[in-house]
């Protein structure tokens, strides 16, 4: 008994001294945590600036989202392809148009890849660049006013996916194909599609001053899927590479039918080339149908062309111009580092990651290496062009992209992590795991010439646990790493709108100097527009009644407006008079079948109403604008239609 | 042409900074206002520090039932054509006058700057305490009189969320400069005439 009770004592002793022991390593490892402060690299102080911009897809949403990075803060949702009732995007009448496309009004897209316009292979923060695949369109941005001013349909495509990629000069946007389709669209039996569908390459000339698009050719190509693409830059300029799958051109099971050769394609085209030949008179004017739409920041309004005819090329027609590389299996990302030299296959089937030459590939087209033709197009000996190989570095390639010191990164879906390995000598360097299964990654610059190699942020398909629960659905969730050292480092975790498909980042001084803090109200040139309260008007033209209203703190003029029948079609205009940073107005009538505006100072917008039912109805300013901004309202009197209640209007007396 | 009248000539040409710089200049900090506003007096027009400035302070202060800063005042007529023709008297001086006509010019031009600092004063004042009575916002003092928000003539002050400062500009130290100038004409002209008659 004794002895137990000893036993018993040595027993706790042994156990306070292992937990105490336990204790101090803990908060050994704690001072560890503390020395190598994560949470201060990504802290942000309170009215201070993040160092970077990052435009991330809203994938579904169809919009645009702005991060801050290293903070991994929201600051603005794009409205790029889909409505948007919090801004009036694709609601009021001046962004209707738009939305417009060959198959009409179309208010929602699926939003992939943005890409930041780049002068001399750098990335320059003028423009934006974003894909719609569902509904083929390339949209700008405009980073002075970060709003979309230009949405161009791209005609003969379908899943518009490898997309919309810039060449190092912002020479041309590229909009590559999906789905192959009949070209021109026609009816057919889907079971011929071997030989029959074809793939569009869209090149879209972008002007250099203003960056207006346009379409100057299509390469019809193989019946293939093309997934993404990316433009040679450096020595390999005037060349780009697309990824693809489906080379066995099926049409149906296509997650079996189409995973069957050992090896896709990578389309290396030498747009120099047919450019050459286009401008030269080449190619043929084919008839079609597609909208181009053009928001114009001074009238404040979008108008959309449809155009009728677009210029295709066939690759036989210019000799030299295109080339298949074998690439394994089915890849998905295709990506090019900052010299220009290695073309990386991320074929997503694969266990190892496939790097091409651009130099071989040059000597093998020189000295006729091929290993046979599909559909006339040469196919160069894989071996001919390969650089190296990744071995086993992991599970479903998806993506890569590259830092300033000769490290590229992938991210591998199936085995969710970030693989970093060394260009060159194609050696793992590290990896780290992702939560979960991460799609496409993105560091500042790194599609161009100059990465900024300070962070990559991890785009992951798949949250589950990641943040408090949110019922089925759960929020979109990227992660960011620093890159900086020899390992990289997972500092943050932020949820993401939409399903973010890639993002592009640059430094916040290439933009933030340039972003309007106002529209100067004297270059507003809306046609119903109202530039001091002595021009505000209600004109009645038959059934339709235009009202030319201004804001400004804190009212409506005129704020009430007496002579409008039921069976109106009513515009009112809305012109905000105020010229200072920050102090926009909202407006919205009670019953309009229309969302809220939502006016930005120096901006005139306009909304329906359509009144069905008489009686005396209040509007009001919807956005919090200034201290007596809950007595910013006004009131529509609506008389029967067949009354004769005078058209009147005022401000600050009675209509009498 | 002889060292003090040279002197004076400068003095004389010194004031015609003005139309070249602004004479004062109000800016007012608030919190939501991380660039200030702020407005440029010059002699003949205001002017904003920032665009559109001088909209915003209007419309920040028909609140309180402050009057809009007007598009032009008398003073903007008045004012040059005053610095012209002092100028004009100036040089006259350097070139005919001797160191007594430019203390004369001396005495002038400070009765002529104080003229015109009491005209701001008072334009200030009534700008400040000249108040709609309708206005949306009504202040008063702690003893019950009506809170003016004339913003200081020189210095700085606290006016409800704002602070105004109110401090002379390039063109105000031109002139200042043109009148120090002169008195040392005189001076110097003084101490040559003295020389000159011991000889």
């Amino acid at each position: 008994m004794k002895n137990l009770f000893k036993l018993s004592i040595a027993l706790v002793f042994i156990f306070t001294t292992y937990t105490s022991c336990n204790n101090s390593k803990s908060s050994d490892s704690k001072s560890g945590a503390l020395a190598d402060n994560v949470a201060e690299k990504v802290y942000v102080a309170p009215g201070e600036h993040d160092e970077f911009y990052a435009f991330i897809s809203g994938g579904f949403s169809g919009q645009l989202s702005v991060y801050g990075l290293p903070s991994g803060r929201l600051f603005k949702v794009i409205p790029v392809f889909s409505q948007d009732a919090e801004k009036a995007y694709g609601y009021n009448e001046e962004t209707k148009p738009m939305l417009n496309t060959s198959h009409g009004f179309v208010p929602w897209d699926d939003a992939h890849h943005p890409d930041i316009s780049q002068t001399n292979g750098v990335v320059d923060g003028r423009w934006v660049f974003i894909n719609g695949n569902n509904t083929p369109r390339i949209a700008k941005i405009d980073l002075s006013t970060f709003e979309t001013t230009e949405i161009i349909e791209v005609p003969n495509s379908a899943g518009n996916h490898s997309s919309s990629f810039v060449t190092e000069n912002s020479e041309y946007v590229v909009a590559g194909t999906r789905f192959s389709v009949p070209i021109p669209q026609k009816d057919m039996p889907i079971k011929d599609y071997k030989g029959n569908f074809k793939g569009s390459l869209t090149f879209i000339s972008v002007e250099p001053e203003h960056g207006h698009m346009d379409i100057k050719f299509q390469l019809i190509m193989p019946g293939f899927d093309y997934d993404l693409a990316h433009p040679g830059r450096g020595a390999s300029h005037g060349w780009f590479f697309f990824s693809t799958y489906n080379s066995e051109e099926a049409s149906t099971l296509m997650e079996v039918n189409a995973s069957q050769n050992d090896k896709d394609f990578i389309a290396a085209i030498n747009w120099k080339k047919i450019e050459e030949y286009v401008n030269n008179g080449g190619g043929t004017m084919m008839p079609t149908n597609y909208a181009h739409n053009v928001y114009d920041e001074s009238t404040h309004m979008a108008t959309s062309t449809m155009k009728k005819e677009v210029r295709v090329v066939n690759p036989s027609e210019v000799p030299g111009a295109v080339y298949l590389l074998p690439t394994p299996k089915s890849p998905h990302g295709c990506d090019v580092d900052p010299t220009g030299e290695y073309i990386v296959g991320n074929g997503k089937l694969s266990a190892n990651l496939t790097v091409h030459s651009f130099t071989k590939m040059l000597d093998a087209i020189e000295n006729k290496k091929f290993a046979g033709d599909a559909y006339g197009i040469p196919i160069i000996n894989f071996e001919d062009v390969l650089a190296g190989v990744v071995e086993q570095p992991g599970l479903g390639p998806l993506h890569t992209e590259f830092d300033d010191k000769g490290n590229a990164y992938t991210t591998f879906f199936i085995s969710s992590e970030v693989v970093k390995w060394k260009v060159g000598t194609w050696e793992v360097l590290d990896r780290q795991p992702c939560y979960y299964s991460v799609g496409h990654l993105m560091i500042p610059g790194g599609n161009s010439q100059k990465p900024w190699g300070k962070y990559v942020v991890a785009m992951n398909k798949i949250t589950k646990d990641r943040y408090l629960p949110t019922g089925p659905e759960v929020t979109q969730s990227a992660q960011l790493y620093d890159i900086s050292g020899d390992k990289m480092e997972l500092l943050l975790d932020f949820p993401t709108i939409g399903e973010p498909h890639y993002a592009a980042g640059c430094p916040a001084d290439l933009i933030k100097p340039r972003s309007k803090k106002i529209f100067n109200l004297e270059d507003n040139n809306h046609p119903y527009v109202a530039k001091s309260e002595m021009d505000t008007k209600v004109v009645r033209d038959g059934k339709t009644v235009h009202v030319y209203m201004t804001t400004i703190r804190s009212h409506f003029a005129p704020d009430n407006i007496e002579g409008i029948k039921v069976g109106d079609k009513v515009y009112f205009h809305i012109t905000n008079l105020e010229q200072d940073y920050d102090v926009p107005h909202g407006v919205s009538m009670i019953g309009a079948n229309t969302s809220e505006l939502l006016i930005m100072p120096g901006q005139t917008e306009t909304f329906l109403w359509e009144p069905k039912q008489v009686g005396v109805w209040p509007f009001y300013c919807t956005d919090f604008c200034s201290a007596l901004h809950q007595e910013m309202q006004g009131y529509v009197r609506v008389s029967p239609a067949n009354s004769d209640t005078p058209l009147k209007w005022s401000l600050g007396e009675d209509i009498e | 042409m002889k060292k003090s009248n040279i002197i004076m000539l400068l003095a004389a040409i010194l004031p015609l900074g003005l139309f070249l710089f602004p004479l004062w200049k109000i800016t007012l900090e608030a919190p939501q206002y991380p660039t200030p506003l702020g407005m440029y007096i010059h002699i003949n027009d205001f002017s904003d520090a920032n665009p559109h400035d001088i909209k915003n302070i209007n419309l920040m202060n028909h609140y309180v039932g402050m009057k809009y800063i007007p598009e032009a005042i008398p003073e903007f007529k008045i004012f040059p054509l005053g610095i012209i023709i002092t100028s004009v008297i100036g040089l006259l001086i350097a070139f005919k006058g001797n160191y007594k006509w430019f203390l004369g010019w001396f005495i002038l031009m400070i009765a002529l700057s104080a003229a015109g600092m009491y005209d701001f004063y008072l334009w200030e004042h009534d700008y400040g305490h000249n108040l709609d009575p309708k206005a949306i916002m009504k202040f008063t003092n702690p003893d019950g009189t009506q809170m003016g928000f004339q913003p200081p003539l020189f210095g700085s002050k606290d006016i409800l969320n704002f602070r105004a400062h109110s401090y002379p500009q390039f063109g105000a130290l031109f002139l200042a400069l043109g009148i120090a100038t002169s008195f040392v004409a005189f001076l110097i002209g003084k101490k040559t005439h003295k020389k000159s008659m011991t000889m």
